[in-house]
C-alpha cells in the first residue's frame, strides 16, 4: 500500500457529493474520478488528500449528449468514450484522432475528460482542446453554480479556477460547423506518453482563403492557450507551406516555455506548421 | 473509514472481504484473494502488468482502489481458461509461438488483448501493436507476441464462423 491512509467516500447523488465536498475541502478532501491521475499522484505521495470524494457512483454524471450546438460532457465520461460516436461531424472526427494519443487503451477506458481538465497538466490533449475550441466550464458547491470560460479557466501549470469545494459538472465544447477544417499533431517520444509538444488548428477555407482560424499550442508553456497572434496572421490568406512557415515564427516569439531547451520551441513550431498543413489537407512538412 | 468490507465477483465467483481503503484492486486480488497472476510491475499505470478486465474493459489494477470495484465483475488472468479447462486460444498462440519468455508481462499482455481481439476479430499488425503499447515487456520482444496475437485473431474468427 502506497499512498498515505484517507478516508473514503462514495455518495450516490450529486447533492450527496457537493456537500460531503463542501464539509471536506477544508480538510483537503478531494474528488476522485477516473483516478488516472491522482492515484499515482497518491502513491508518489506528492498528493496526500486526507479524504477522497469517489464520484463515480453519481447517478447521472455520465450524461453526454449534444444539445443547442453544445456537446455536454459530465464528469464520468471517460476518454474512450469521447469520439465519433458522441457528435458526428468534424468535431467527433476531432475527438477520436485526440483520444487515441491520451495514454493507452487501459487508461482511457478509465481516466475523465472532465478529470482531464480539473488536473489541468499543460500537456493534456483535452485541455488543449478546450482551450483551442472555447469551451465553457460548467462547476457547482453548495455555494452555487457558476459558468467559466476557456481563457479563464486555466490558471497555470496544473492550476484552474476550480475552488477545492467545486465539481466540475459539465464541458461543453462548442460543435463544430461542417465547414470546419481540423488539424492536430503531437510529438511524443513513446506511443501513449504526454506530449513535449501539441498543436491543434481548426479553420475554414472561404474562396481559397482561411476564415475563422484557431489555433492553439499545448505542453509548452504551462497552460494550453490559443495563439492570437498567429491566428490574426492567418485570417483571410492563401494556406502555403510559407504562410505556415510564418505563422509558426510569429508564434515562436510569443511564447514562454516550461524551460530553456530551445529544442523544446524547435518543436513548437513544427506541431504548429503539421497541424496547419493537416487542417488546410497539405501533406506534412 | 479507512477499511470496508466489499462483495465482488471475480472470475465469476462471488467473493466478500475486508480491505483498506487505500489497497488497490491489484493488491486485493494477489494478497486478499490469493490470485497471484495479476502482476504488479510500476504501480504507476505505465508498464501494463497489472491488467484485469472490470466489467470487461480493460483497466489498470494498480490505478482502482479495491473499494471502487464493490459490485463489479472482474476478470484476471485465472478467470482466462476458467476451471483448468483448454487454454483461451490467445494463451495456446502464446504457447506456440513463444509469446513469452519470463511471464512477467503476460497476464497483462492477456488481457488487454482479450479485450482487444472482442473488439477487433481481425486486426492488423499494427493495430496490435497499437494495443499493446502500454504494456511493456522486457524480454520475449514484441515481435513473437505480435505474431501470437495475430494467430489467436485468426483461431478465434475460425471457431465463430
Ligand atoms: C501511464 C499514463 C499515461 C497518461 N498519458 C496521458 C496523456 O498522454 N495525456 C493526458 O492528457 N493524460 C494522460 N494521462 C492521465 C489521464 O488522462 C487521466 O485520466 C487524467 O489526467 C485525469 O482524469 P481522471 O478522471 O483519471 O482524474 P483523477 O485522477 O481522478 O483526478 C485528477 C484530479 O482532478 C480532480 N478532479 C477529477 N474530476 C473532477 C471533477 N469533475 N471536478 C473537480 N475536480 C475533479 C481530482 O480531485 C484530482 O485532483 C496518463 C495517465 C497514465 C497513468
Ligand atoms: S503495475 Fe499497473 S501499470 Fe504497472
Ligand atoms: S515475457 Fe518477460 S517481460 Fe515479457
Amino acid at each position: 500500500m502506497k499512498p498515505a491512509p484517507f478516508r473514503y467516500h462514495a455518495p450516490r447523488t450529486e447533492a450527496e457529493a457537493l456537500s460531503l465536498l463542501a464539509e471536506l475541502a477544508p480538510e483537503e478532501g478531494r474528488v476522485i474520478a477516473g483516478g488516472q491521475s491522482l492515484v499515482p499522484a497518491m502513491a508518489l505521495r506528492v498528493a496526500r488528500p486526507s479524504h477522497l470524494v469517489d464520484i463515480n457512483n453519481v447517478a447521472g454524471f455520465d450524461r453526454l449528449a449534444v444539445e443547442d450546438g453544445w456537446l455536454r460532457v459530465g464528469p464520468l465520461v471517460r476518454h474512450a468514450a469521447l469520439g465519433e460516436g458522441a457528435v458526428p461531424g468534424p468535431l467527433g472526427r476531432l475527438l477520436e484522432v485526440v483520444r487515441g494519443q491520451i495514454a493507452h487503451l487501459p487508461i482511457r477506458t478509465r481516466g475523465t475528460v472532465c478529470g482531464s481538465l480539473a488536473n489541468a497538466d499543460p500537456a493534456s490533449e483535452w485541455c488543449l482542446l478546450a482551450a483551442t475550441l472555447g469551451a465553457r466550464f460548467h462547476v457547482r458547491s453548495l455555494r452555487g453554480e457558476r459558468v467559466i470560460e476557456a481563457d479563464a479557466f486555466f490558471g497555470g501549470f496544473m492550476t484552474t479556477a476550480l475552488a477545492p469545494d467545486e465539481i466540475l459538472v459539465e464541458l461543453r465544447l462548442p460543435v463544430l460547423s461542417d465547414a470546419a477544417h481540423t488539424g492536430f499533431h503531437e510529438f511524443s517520444r513513446r506511443a501513449g506518453d504526454f506530449a513535449q509538444a501539441a498543436a491543434l488548428a481548426v479553420l475554414e477555407l472561404r474562396e481559397g482563403v482561411i476564415a475563422a482560424p484557431r489555433l492553439g499550442l499545448g505542453a509548452v508553456e504551462d497552460r494550453p492557450r490559443r495563439l492570437l497572434e498567429a491566428e490574426a496572421l492567418l485570417a483571410g490568406r492563401a494556406p502555403s507551406e510559407a504562410l505556415f512557415r510564418e505563422a509558426a515564427t510569429t508564434a515562436r516569439a510569443g511564447l514562454v516555455p516550461v524551460d530553456e531547451d530551445p529544442y523544446r520551441l524547435d518543436l513548437a513550431e513544427t506541431v504548429i506548421r503539421r497541424a496547419l498543413s493537416a487542417a488546410a489537407g497539405m501533406p506534412a512538412p | 473509514m479507512t477499511a470496508r468490507r466489499i462483495a465482488l465477483t471475480v472470475n465469476g465467483a462471488r467473493h466478500e472481504a475486508e480491505t483498506p481503503v487505500r489497497q488497490h484492486l491489484a493488491d486485493f486480488l494477489r494478497g486478499t484473494l490469493g490470485l497471484t497472476g495479476t502482476h504488479l510491475g510500476c504501480e504507476h499505470g505505465v508498464c501494463g502488468a497489472c491488467t484485469v478486465l472490470l466489467d470487461g474493459r480493460a483497466v489498470r489494477a494498480c490505478l482502482i482502489l479495491a473499494v471502487q470495484a464493490e459490485g463489479r465483475s472482474v476478470t484476471t488472468v485465472e478467470g482466462l481458461a476458467p476451471d483448468n479447462g483448454p487454454l483461451h486460444p490467445l494463451q495456446a498462440a502464446f504457447c506456440a509461438n513463444h509469446g513469452l519468455q519470463c511471464g512477467f508481462c503476460t497476464p497483462g499482455m492477456l488481457t488487454t488483448l482479450a479485450e482487444f481481439l472482442k473488439d477487433s476479430p481481425d486486426p492488423t499488425e499494427e493495430e496490435v501493436r497499437v494495443a499493446i503499447s502500454g504494456n511493456l515487456c522486457r524480454c520475449t520482444g514484441y515481435d513473437s507476441i505480435v505474431a501470437a496475437t495475430m494467430e489467436a485473431a485468426r483461431a478465434l474468427r475460425e471457431a465463430r464462423a
